[in-house]
């Protein structure tokens, strides 16, 4: 016998059959819930069971169950419609020039809007750049975070940022940065000043299944364990990083749950696309944070139902039907039929929500466009962009702001 | 006023800030219970405790990481890379977010981080502990890079760096922590309380950040220089009896680019010495600066005094350093051309 290289594959490629036999699934309500204190070593099983709440009849069974009012639920379904129609309508904008790139989050909308709702608003977030849901829970206008898209007069980042890295100051998200992981550690830093200042506060960051191999998600989970920081660490395990299936980071080896408990840390892997799972597992964490007992690893078990990004053709390297038979379904049209089993949703509604949400949405898009574009209306004034490199202006920054201010003058 | 050496003096500084502001707190390796490996952080965690003075992994990367996010929740990390040659795992931390979070958010958050390493070499630290990579964070925009070459400046801009919003990199030059040193290792080491910049206040006060300082007025020709450099410099052009003006740039970036400016064109002819390697140094920068500003005024082409462009090897310390020789043969290069 002598050592091959093992290359991982992907279960299946374009023109091939589908295939999620990899996937380990557990039936709804069969994963018990233990204590926010309990030891570690009670916590296991939780890294590579999957926490399911919703069963196949559309009913919320077994300890996870967060019991949240029907006002919750809707509300829920309301801000994963929204984000998906803002996807929609966002990622038709850069097909017809409007924006220069979009990110769609469609299909795992859950994970940004249930994970938004179970924590506080104090709390700080630091996402990834699949997460607008979390944006749209905590009420950021919809025309501010077109404003951004489109780099326009009204763009928070004053045009110095490609679309979708948003922050908000005083929504309590920070700025997502563009590379990968990078904050992840700045999140546990962040919970480590809270735990210094003894506030109740805890941060929540987001990582992709493929972003997991960088340094920065190994530092992260070290130093939440090390100082045991209120923070929940949470992997969108989407299956993919552009072409490249989870297997590649790592996921043959088992759930990326499991990193946790290697780092001495609980790690919990939950049904991604279950709407109250998500809740409820986020909740657990959350309060296990807040109460002292330091960080969780969450390990969200989802799919990429749209491109990496609008620079990207997934039918050149997955099957075209593999998110219609991804097992864990459709988080939308999940927590839907649960309400409609609950008795407090109707399809007619529902169509009245989808309405509303496509009006907000053209109507905030209308009113961000009166900010103008990249391509017209009116413009930043190219001479900002030397502000803000440091809180002062530089002598050299003046003086290459005055020499692009000739260049302008003659052009 | 006391006399403090280096290491005394930002061991001050440190104490002061923390004395002054609940939200200074000291972080790196080795930092706290020990109290540094170079004892800069020596009785702070006794006296502010483990809250205020962590001890962390071996992980620069998160380190730097985890310093930005408590910068953003209010703190003002100082944290240590007990080396700058350790400094590259946290490379894409400094560059890619430290350095661009005000820009990025238009102002909205920003990262008030002090990063302190020792750098240079002149210790018998081979390849792996004394680099000076001072010109790799300088190309940034958005950082600013301080390096001192004495305890008084040392603990001012150590003060200013912690106050300043704005993250900065502050590169203590090793060789110098004891005391003053002209670049020749055979000479018994002399303290810094014979110098005069060993006299340190033991209160608050600041150096400012981006202000270079004329160390030694002078007429013939103009020295541009800092870290350990500057006494090399200066004790090479006391021995040839040149009326050298020497200036301690202090401050990498920003670069007060005019105190070079109204030196050189008061003398014409110039030196650049740094302890760094010579391909795209920062004496590139110095002198594309003169080049550009002070031409009119050059009676000969500007020199570069720098480390050789090769890693630093353990065995050929000495013939590696820019000692005196080296700035010796380029006085006399530049005062020979008419």
């Amino acid at each position: 016998m002598k050592s091959r290289l093992h290359v991982p594959r992907a279960p299946a490629r374009p023109g091939e059959r589908s295939d999620f036999s990899y996937l380990k699934l557990s039936p709804a309500g069969a994963v018990p819930r233990p204590d926010v204190n309990a030891p570690l070593s009670e916590l296991q099983p939780l890294a590579t069971e999957l926490v399911r709440v919703l069963d196949d009849d559309h009913r919320a069974v077994g300890p996870w169950d967060p019991h949240l009012a029907p006002a919750d639920l809707e509300l829920g379904l309301r801000h994963m419609v929204l984000t998906r129609v803002f996807d929609d309508r966002m990622h038709r904008a850069q097909r017809q020039g409007k924006i220069t790139f979009y990110v769609k989050s469609t299909g795992e909308e859950a994970v940004s809007v249930a994970q938004g709702m179970a924590l506080r608003p104090g709390d700080m977030l630091f996402p990834s750049y699949r997460n607008q849901g979390l944006q749209i829970v905590r009420g950021r206008k919809l025309v501010d975070l077109m404003c951004q898209l489109l780099s326009n007069t009204r763009d928070m980042c004053k045009g110095r940022q490609l679309p979708v890295m948003y922050h908000w100051r005083e929504g309590n998200l920070f700025s997502i940065s563009g590379n990968l992981a990078t904050q992840f550690p700045q999140a546990v830093g962040w919970a480590m000043a809270a735990a210094i200042k003894n506030e109740d506060r805890v941060a929540a960051s987001w990582i992709g299944d493929g972003s997991t191999a960088e340094a920065d998600f190994h530092y992260a989970l070290l130093f939440a364990q090390v100082y045991r920081a209120p923070v929940l660490l949470n992997v969108v395990n989407n299956q993919w990083a552009i072409s490249t299936f989870q297997s590649f980071a790592g996921g043959e080896a088992g759930s990326f749950a499991a990193r946790g408990p290697g780092y001495g840390i609980p790690g919990i892997r939950v049904d991604g696309n279950d709407f109250l799972a998500v809740y409820a597992v986020t909740q657990w964490a959350a309060e296990r944070a807040r109460k002292g007992y330091g960080p969780t690893l969450i390990e969200l078990v989802t799919y990429r139902a749209a491109p990496h990004s609008t620079s990207d053709d997934p039918s050149r390297y997955r099957p075209k039907d593999e998110y219609e038979r991804w097992p864990l379904g459709d988080p939308i049209e999940r927590l839907k039929s649960h309400l409609i089993a609950l008795g407090e949703w109707t399809e007619e509604r529902e169509a009245m929500l989808m309405k509303q949400c496509e009006d907000e949405v053209s109507a905030a898009w209308r009113e961000a466009n009166t900010h103008g574009s990249l391509t017209g209306g009116p413009q930043l004034d190219p001479q900002t962009m030397f502000e803000d490199v440091l809180k002062e202006m530089t002598p050299n920054l003046a003086r290459q702001r005055m020499q692009l201010a000739k260049e302008l003058k003659k052009s | 006023m006391s006399q403090m050496n280096m290491i005394q003096a930002l061991n001050s500084a440190l104490d002061v800030m923390m004395a002054r502001d609940p939200h200074v707190i000291v972080m790196g390796e080795d930092v706290g219970y020990f109290g540094g490996v170079f004892r800069v952080t020596d009785g702070l965690q006794r006296k502010y405790g483990e809250h205020r003075v962590l001890d962390t992994p071996i992980a620069e990367g998160g380190i730097v990481g985890t310093a930005i996010g408590m910068a953003v929740n209010g703190l003002r990390p100082v944290a240590e890379i007990q080396f700058a040659d350790y400094i590259y795992p946290a490379y894409d931390q400094i560059v890619s977010e430290l350095a661009r979070l005000r820009y990025r958010t238009g102002g909205d958050f920003y990262a008030p981080v002090t990063i302190r390493t020792p750098c240079g070499g002149g210790i018998r630290g081979g390849q792996t502990h004394s680099q000076s990579p001072e010109t790799l964070f300088a190309h940034v925009c958005g950082l600013k890079v301080v390096m001192p070459s004495n305890p008084y400046d040392a603990k001012g801009l150590l003060i200013s760096a912690i106050e300043d919003d704005d993250p900065v990199v502050f590169f203590e030059p090793k060789r110098l922590y004891n005391g003053p040193f002209d670049g020749d290792p055979n000479k018994p080491a002399v303290p810094w309380s014979s110098h005069p910049k060993g006299e340190v206040p033991e209160g608050h006060y600041r150096v400012p950040i981006g202000s270079a300082q004329v160390v030694r007025p002078g007429s013939q020709l103009t020295i541009v220089t800092y870290g350990t450099m500057v006494h090399v410099c200066t004790a090479a052009a006391a021995a040839m009896n040149v009326d050298a003006e020497i200036i301690d740039i202090r401050t990498i970036a920003p670069l007060d680019a005019e105190t070079i400016r109204t030196s050189v064109k008061k003398t014409g002819r110039c030196v650049v010495a740094h302890e760094a390697t010579r391909f795209a140094g920062f004496g590139a920068e110095i002198v594309a600066t003169i080049q550009e500003e002070c031409f009119w005024h050059l009676e000969a082409p500007i020199q570069r005094v720098t480390g050789w462009d090769t890693p630093y090897p353990h065995a050929f310390e000495w013939e590696y350093f820019p000692g005196q020789a080296r700035v010796r043969a380029a006085i006399e290069a530049v005062m020979e051309e008419t």
